[in-house]
């Protein structure tokens, strides 16, 4: 049974793309059928972020307009066999697309797939709200931050009001990730600890991400951190979220990154 | 001026999280108040009027509930427009 998720904020640039990119790659790497969709009509980087820029023909619009099959949209991850991206249209209007189309689109990716990850367009506009639509989980990413906890608080709120299964008397599973997490800053009291955020927004946790130089070496190559680095903090804590998704009870912890001291002397990469 | 205190490390930073914290409740509390609170309202409110029906005859519309959330105080506002 497919289970379609909303990778959503409300706040932009808090790591939804980057997130929805890693935890589709970890799901892939753990043998599930993914899709990972970009709703960012007109803003679309996930295509960048997987390293499929060049590799886009059709798009969302496309398929939700009838001018193109979800088959020829599709692109195939080149690393993951089981990981495929639907890209959103990067010229058309946010208003093309359909809710009647994307409707139609959902339960086609629900046949094909085991997960369905929505990446949500920032803000609480339309686009924001068509990609949590049709979600039978959310994952709200956060960061500790005043302003990111704020607009996670006002999309918790939105997801039990806007949505199919809110429509239905029924609750969107939520669960909270919170990202670009310094674990000595939040010791020192420089930064909201994960308590103070889990108190505050009383949603369960899925993970937290410590705060990492590998994001964005990962994003720079195009590859999802769970495939450029899998052993790096980041990837370890994605791939532990990925695998409560899948219903694995792990303990939570900020991994760390381990240092490799052969690898800075010699110049390799490390680890 | 203090020879050793050249040396000294200066004083830590205070801390600024829980600062961070209070306001994000403050907030919260607030913004979530109006939406999830309505059908405590509309309680109150019917306990008033029939508070005031014990004693004297009043339209229901000639009550007028309201709560104003502030930072520090909420303020229960309740306006009775009562027959001459």
């Amino acid at each position: 049974m497919a289970k379609v998720l909303v990778v959503t904020s409300g706040k932009g640039g808090v790591g939804k793309t980057t997130s929805t990119a890693a935890l589709g790659a970890a799901l892939a790497l753990n043998g599930q059928k993914v899709v990972v969709v970009d709703f960012d009509v007109g803003l679309r980087n996930l295509d960048l972020v997987m390293g499929a820029e060049r590799r886009v023909v059709y798009d969302l619009i496309n398929v939700a307009q009838g001018n193109a099959k979800l088959s020829q949209a599709l692109i195939r991850d080149k690393r993951l066999e089981n990981l495929a991206l639907l890209p959103a249209s990067q010229t058309r209007d946010k208003d093309a697309l359909s809710e009647k189309g994307l409707a139609r689109i959902i339960k086609e990716l629900r046949t094909l797939f085991d997960w369905v990850i929505c990446d949500s367009p920032a803000g609480i506009e339309r686009g924001a709200m068509m990609a949590m639509r049709h979600a039978d989980a959310a994952i709200i990413i956060t960061n500790p931050e005043v302003s990111s906890v704020r607009d996670s608080d006002r999309i918790i709120g939105l997801l039990d009001a806007k949505t199919e299964k809110a429509a239905k008397g029924e609750r969107v599973e939520k669960h909270l990730l919170i990202t670009r997490y310094d674990q000595a800053r939040a010791m020192r009291g420089e930064m909201l600890k994960k308590d103070d955020v889990l108190d505050i927004l009383s949603v369960p946790l899925l993970g937290i991400i410590p705060e990492s130089e590998q994001v964005l070496r990962a994003s720079n190559l195009g590859q999802p951190v769970t495939i450029a680095n899998p052993l790096s903090a980041p990837a370890r804590a994605y791939n532990d979220a990925a695998r409560r998704l899948m219903g694995d009870n792990l303990a939570i912890n900020v991994p760390l990154e381990r240092f490799n001291l052969l690898g800075r002397i010699f110049g390799g990469r490390a680890a | 001026m203090n020879f050793f205190g050249l040396f000294k490390r200066s004083d830590p930073l205070p801390a600024t999280a829980p600062v961070a914290r209070e306001r994000l409740q403050v907030l919260l509390a607030h913004e979530r108040g109006s939406p999830r609170n309505s059908s405590k309202m509309t309680a109150l409110k019917e306990d008033i009027i029939d508070a005031i029906a014990r004693h004297m005859l009043v339209k229901p519309e000639a009550v007028k509930v309201k709560i104003d959330r502030r930072a520090e105080v909420s303020i229960l506002r309740i306006a009775v427009d009562i027959p001459a």
